[in-house]
């Protein structure tokens, strides 16, 4: 029969497995988990099968601990099952455990439990009706669905509030067995009835289920509304349910969009007494709800808000108070808090002071939240906390902890001294680590602040022989190179590297190279190094490295006056470590609590619900071990370091999320991709007697060019890392020199071309100006033209329009003034947006060749009725290449 | 939510494995044991792997990890969902420790299967537990007859599901107990940086029927009231020298109606038969530090560091603290350390621990107002490396109870217990301040 056959199947494979089992089981074990030796389960199974009731509960027990233990005693599913009928609530809890992890691989043996259970729904015992429906909903065989029906029904209208409040969970169970099934038989609005239920605990229970199900990925309806009613019902029950019904009902209400403003204040009222609930995840439930609530305020009510941020602020400290975990969860969350409101935990940086005793994770996070609320007036008192534990033990923190000091440095200017002293103080401690950490940022803070500290860079200097690592060599080596002409012994420092030139890392190098070069051109006795190390350059097997010698050989031996380009750093702006954008933050905060926000992710990158979807299609059961789509996913890396800082997180999907920060994070690193530049440098060689400033184009339009025109988005991140400093220069003659760069150059770019952002409104003083250049190339028979759009953010109308042109690489300019193509005024309301296409002429040759750079920038300054602004433009390649420039 | 709960002992073996979901399989507790247990460091209590999220807490000997496939998990729930298993089992059996997780796994399985249904947290506190789920250790009458049952899980649902309505006394007793926790952290320079004190107010009630009880506390009222609380400070003055203490924030136990707090500051409940935790609170304001530490390390040679500790009991002469011990860290490389021996009458012992690399210093009383000095010398093995880091100085910690005296100043007022049989209660209520995280920098 079926039954003795899988038994005797069963119990040979378990012959096999025994000497495996043996080996793998631990050394010291309970009485029930020892004794393992040949035959138990024969001798189980007998035991099962015992007359005495004692004897039998005994060997229930002892299959389970082997079960545990993850050893297969499918085979005495028939024994177990026996065991079943019994009036022991005990030893039928025991064999419903059993059954719940065997179901699904003896589907055909549950069908004989199947009866009892159905008995036992209707029990007089309403525990017992409760179990039986509990665990049929957990067998997960779908033979025993039908079977299910019956009694869930009967359950979901019981008169015990337990036993309801089982079966509304059930129907969840049910649905994510069978959902067709489950909405067919009428289940679902069973449940949605079950919201009105007199029990809060029964309603909690049912809205849970009813989320659950919503969620559910094979859920086509909206199963979940939230109307006037339900509200009401659920802020009631909101007081009376257990603390994880509260949870429930918080969840909800935070997904739930008020109709009014007296819906809102309602559910703030009713939800800001569980910020005094001991139980820490009703806190932040409630905190939750209340953030988004004020959102949805919208600036109504301003004293009910200003009273709320400042009952937010006591509990989430009491949050500290928990269990490092807790503490560890609570801080993550208060990170996002912080972001969205600021104000919250102004004045209480103490309380995130670290404890000497606190594990790593909490101090780590502890650091980044003191960063974000350091101001001038808690500077002192944090920098001396910084200085104590940049003498801790922990490499790690006390790496972040001298970071931090940096960050203080930048953030406050007046702290910057301070900072500066500490940070020497550590330097002079001469331990590896600091000394190296120390050095990286104090490169930062001379970034920040030029020409005020290089008074230290002798003391700096002095324990150039702790540096091993490559950040902290590259680090003063920039220093060594940015002042050169202050430090009497520059040449001789980087001699030193010199001669080491081939044992060091890239980094390194590539520093190197730019340091020798800035040394040069202040100390032109640097000569003979600079030989020497473009000679180790141009030889190396590095092509960033070989590049970028070559590139400034050229520029050296051509004469051009390469001081331009080797000019000051443009100085750094203070970051908040992980400012996350708004986007990201308010999707973040809509899901405090969660997963998402404790990793600071956005939720579709936590765990793609397909995914999820795929490992339940797979399907397979319990016990196979081997096959495991998990593990491969295993080097997803944890949660564990978000603290390392933006830069090493590997998504690209952050990096889209966060373009700017993410640029401005890594820059601190390695000085590459800068905010663009500069073009003063290049342009100031060229057209030095031009009256008109340089203008910086925002970040963001290098970031459009990469996305939208091909034969830009390589130029660019050549000029991006290849080149660094360099990357104001006009990257187009190399390029052209070299058409193994596989650049097409006329390649048709697009007959739209997408305007990008040339002036943001922040440097226009309200004014932003998109553009792009359309028709050209200009030595075709089409007119060029600069198609631009003039955004009015200002609160007063502009007019009056005139726009110049500097001298530029094709000797553009306009054919007429601006003012003839934009007559009207530009008024502010609906938007302020006003498009012109300007004609542009294309100058004689003279004016061409007129600079020794030559850039595909095309500067202008739009004078209007609010000033003059200025910006630039890059002329597409395709215009470039037509005019023969790029081969200059 | 919740998919699975493992309970993993510190080698990796796994003691509990429970699926509460299809979503994982049995199989990912091998995942945490490679990645979160044999990893040289835990880095987050937070582990997510591939599309599976970990949540583990140390406790004792063991782990206890929630398993998770959601991006929307609420992570703090299954924190306190992992920290209640703990505090379940503890009331249970004891201690939640290797040993007893396996001679209790039954009735492990057991209370997770009633706590935790399909992911979803359902009742979990003790009180009502206890009613329906029974284990050899604690023996329960009305579990076995169905007409009981019932009772059990209307109880259980209900509005007050950790109070049975049938319970009687001879004698209706309350004990309450005012314990705070007082953290510290002195800078090297004497300074404050952080004070404050953490209070739990323990309360076990032997009360006959369902008593809706009210409990008052000398706080001040509100925080509206705490800016007027300056001039409104005077006319208080002329009762007495009745303090009012500020309290920054409080949390209930689920038995305390949050609903009557929030407007008119009444702590109104109906108290679990037995023992609870009825409030904990947290304040800053006015404290009174028992103790002060001043030490002065200083080093002599490379190989002598001088220390001289002055301990200094700063509350009233009327109370007594107990069990103090100051620890007082010296250099990992420490050979010996002199002077311990020589100590006045009453000031304690104190002994060198190479182990902790440590000085303890063991005061069993000291009373108030009382100074005591250490005055040692630490003996240094010679370093050989001289560029090596010096010493962190990790902070002088400290351990201690003073019966009878708050740091806060917060008092009970009153606890009225309103029965409808109107019987008489008798009400006991005992202070102690303890050392919370109580640190001198130096």
């Amino acid at each position: 029969m079926a039954t003795a056959a899988a038994i005797a199947r069963v119990t040979s494979r378990f012959e096999g497995a025994v000497g495996q089992a043996m080996t793998a089981l631990p050394p010291k074990v309970k009485k029930f988990l020892t004794n393992i030796r040949k035959g138990e389960n024969m001798e189980l199974k007998s035991e099962l099968n015992s007359e005495y009731r004692d004897r039998r509960k005994e060997a229930v027990k002892r299959v389970i601990a082997n079960m545990t233990v993850g050893k297969d005693v499918s085979g005495l599913f028939a024994d177990v099952l026996k065991c079943m009928q019994t009036d022991d609530l005990e030893l039928k809890k025991l064999v419903y455990l059993y059954l719940m992890n065997y179901a699904r691989t003896q589907p055909e043996l549950v069908i004989l439990a199947v009866n009892s259970f159905v008995k036992d729904a209707d029990d007089p015992n309403p525990l017992i009706r409760a179990l039986a429906v509990r665990t049929m909903g957990c067998l997960r065989a779908e033979k025993i669905v039908d079977y299910l029906m019956e009694p869930l029904r009967k359950t979901l209208k019981d008169n015990d509030p337990y036993v309801r409040k089982t079966a509304a969970i059930c129907v969840a169970k049910m649905f994510d067995l069978k959902p067709q099934l489950t909405v067919d038989n009428g289940f679902v609005t069973m449940l949605q009835d079950l919201l009105s239920d007199a029990n809060p605990m029964v309603v909690a229970n049912a809205v849970a289920a009813l989320r659950e199900i919503q969620e559910n990925p094979r859920n086509k309806d909206t199963v979940f509304v939230i109307n006037g009613m339900i509200l009401h019902k659920l802020l009631a029950a909101l007081n009376e349910c257990t603390e994880w019904g509260q949870i429930f009902i918080l969840e909800s209400l935070a997904e739930y969009v008020p109709r009014d403003i007296t819906e809102i204040k309602t559910i703030m009222e009713r939800v800001l007494p569980r910020l005094s609930h001991a139980n820490a995840s009703v806190v932040l439930g409630a905190v939750r709800v209340l953030l988004l609530s004020m959102d949805r305020l919208n600036g109504a009510e301003p004293e009910l808000v200003t009273t709320v941020v400042r009952k937010l602020s006591p509990p989430l400290v009491s949050l500290l108070a928990a269990t490092p975990e807790m503490t560890y969860v609570a801080l993550r969350n208060i990170e996002l808090v912080l972001q969205k409101r600021p104000d919250v935990l102004a004045n209480e940086i103490k309380v995130f002071f670290c404890k000497y005793n606190d594990p790593q994770y909490v101090k780590m996070e502890k650091l980044d939240i003191m960063m974000r609320l350091t101001s001038d007036r808690n500077v002192d008192v944090v920098l001396h906390e910084l200085k104590e534990y940049a003498n801790e033990v922990d490499v790690e923190f006390v790496r972040k902890a001298i970071r931090a000091i940096g960050t203080c440095a930048i953030k406050i200017e007046a702290a910057a001294e301070p900072c500066v002293g500490t940070l020497l103080d550590l330097i002079r401690t001469r331990v590896s680590h600091v000394v190296q950490e120390a050095m990286v940022v104090v490169k930062d803070i001379f970034r920040k602040y030029p020409g005020r500290y290089e008074g230290i860079i002798p003391v700096l200097c002095e324990h150039l022989d702790v540096l091993d690592e490559e950040e902290a060599r590259a680090a003063l080596l920039w220093m060594v190179g940015e002042y050169a002409d202050r430090i009497a012994n520059a040449s001789d420092l980087l001699q030193v590297f010199v001669d080491g030139f081939k044992d060091e890392h890239m980094t390194v190098q590539l520093q190197l190279l730019t340091a020798t070069i800035k040394c040069f051109l202040r100390r032109p006795e640097a000569q003979p190094l600079v030989q020497q190390v473009l000679q180790l350059a141009t030889a190396s097997d590095l092509p960033d490295l070989r590049d970028r010698a070559f590139v400034y050989w050229r520029l050296l031996s051509s004469g051009a006056s390469v001081a331009a380009v080797m000019g000051p750093c443009p100085p750094i702006e203070y970051e908040a470590a992980e400012q996350l954008s708004p986007a990201l933050l308010a999707e973040l905060t809509q899901n405090l609590g969660s997963l998402a926000a404790v990793w600071q992710k956005p939720v579709s990158t936590v765990s793609p619900a397909k995914a999820l979807a795929g490992v339940r299609g797979a399907g397979g059961d319990d016990e196979d071990e081997d096959e495991d789509p998990v593990s491969t996913m295993g080097g997803g890396g944890s949660v564990s370091s978000p603290a390392a800082g933006t830069s090493t997180v590997s998504a690209a999907a952050v990096a889209q999320q966060e373009p700017v920060p993410n640029l401005l994070d890594l820059d601190f690193d390695l000085m590459a991709p800068l905010p663009p530049p500069s073009n003063s440098t290049s342009v100031g060689g060229s057209t030095a007697a031009s009256p008109m400033p340089a203008a910086i184009p925002p970040p963001a339009s290098l970031l459009d060019l990469l996305g939208s025109s091909p034969p830009m988005a390589v130029a660019a991140p050549n000029a991006g890392v290849g080149m660094n400093s360099l990357a104001g220069l006009s990257t187009s003659p190399i390029l052209g020199a070299s058409p193994s760069q596989g650049l097409s150059p006329a390649s048709p770019t697009s007959a739209q071309p997408t305007k990008s952002v040339l002036l943001s409104k922040e440097q226009g003083n309200g004014l932003e100006i998109l553009g792009a250049f359309t028709g050209g190339p200009p030595s075709n028979a089409a007119q060029p033209s600069w198609t631009l759009e003039l955004v009015n953010h200002s609160a007063v109308p502009l007019a009056d329009f005139a726009i110049q042109l500097n001298t530029n690489a094709l000797g553009l300019a306009p054919a007429q003034p601006l003012a003839s193509v934009m007559t009207a005024p530009i008024v502010p309301a609906n938007g302020g947006r006003v498009a012109a296409v300007l004609p542009l002429t294309v100058g004689n040759a003279a004016m061409r060749s007129a600079g020794g750079a030559v850039t595909d920038q095309v500067q202008a300054a739009v004078k209007s009725s609010a000033g003059i602004v200025y910006f630039a433009g890059a002329v597409p390649v395709a215009w470039m290449a037509a005019a023969g420039v790029g081969a200059v | 939510m919740i998919s699975a709960v493992f309970v993993f002992n510190y080698k990796g073996e796994v003691l509990i494995s429970r699926l509460f979901r299809p979503d994982v399989r049995r199989s990912v507790a091998d995942l945490f044991r490679i990645h979160v247990i044999t990893a040289p460091q835990i880095r987050s209590p937070v582990t997510v792997l591939g599309n599976i999220a970990f949540f583990h807490i140390k406790h004792e000997n063991v782990y206890i990890v929630a398993v998770s496939t959601h991006s929307n998990t609420n992570v703090p729930l299954a924190f306190e969902f992992c920290t209640n298993l703990v505090k379940l089992g503890e009331k249970y059996f004891g201690k939640f420790d290797e040993d007893a997780i396996k001679n209790n796994f039954v009735l492990i399985y057991e209370i997770l299967d009633e706590i935790l249904d399909f992911g979803l947290p359902q009742v979990s506190d003790y009180e009502s537990l206890k009613l329906y789920v029974t284990t050899e250790s604690v023996r329960s009458e009305n579990a076995a007859a169905p007409g009981d049952a019932s009772k059990v899980t209307i109880q259980a649902t209900g509005a007050t599901s950790w109070r049975r309505p049938d319970i009687k006394y001879r004698k209706n007793e309350v004990f309450i107990d005012v314990i705070e926790d007082v953290n510290l952290l002195m800078s090297t320079k004497g300074t404050v940086l952080n004070a404050d004190v953490t209070g739990t107010v323990k309360v076990k009630a032997y009360l006959s029927g369902v008593p809706e009880c009210k409990f008052g506390l000398n706080e001040r009222l509100g925080e509206g009231a705490g800016a007027g609380a300056g001039g409104a400070g005077a006319p208080q003055s002329q009762y007495g020298a009745k303090r009012l203490v500020d309290i920054d924030d409080f949390q209930f136990h689920q038995c305390v109606k949050l609903g009557r707090f929030d407007p008119d500051r009444t702590i109104s409940f109906i108290p679990p038969d037995g023992e609870f935790d009825l409030m904990k609170y947290r304040t800053t304001e006015g404290l009174t530090m028992p103790f002060m530490v001043h030490p002065v390390v200083t080093s002599i040679s490379p190989t002598r560091l001088e220390y001289k500790v002055t301990v200094k009991a700063q509350f009233p002469q009327k109370y007594t603290a107990t069990g103090v011990v100051i620890k007082i860290p010296t250099p990992p490389n420490t050979v010996t350390v002199q002077g311990l021996g020589a100590f006045a009458q009453g000031h304690g012992k104190a002994k060198y621990v190479a182990s902790e690399n440590c000085i303890v210093w063991k005061v069993p009383r000291i009373m108030g107002g009382a100074e005591m000095d250490l005055n040692a010398e630490a003996e240094l093995a010679p370093s050989i490396d001289s560029n090596k880091k010096p010493w962190s100085r990790p902070p002088i910690s400290m351990a201690f109870t003073v019966a009878m005296f708050t740091t806060s100043g917060l008092q009970v007022r009153f606890l009225k217990v309103f029965e409808k049989s109107g019987y008489q209660t008798v009400k006991w209520v005992r202070y102690h301040a303890r050392a919370g995280n109580y640190q001198f920098r130096f």
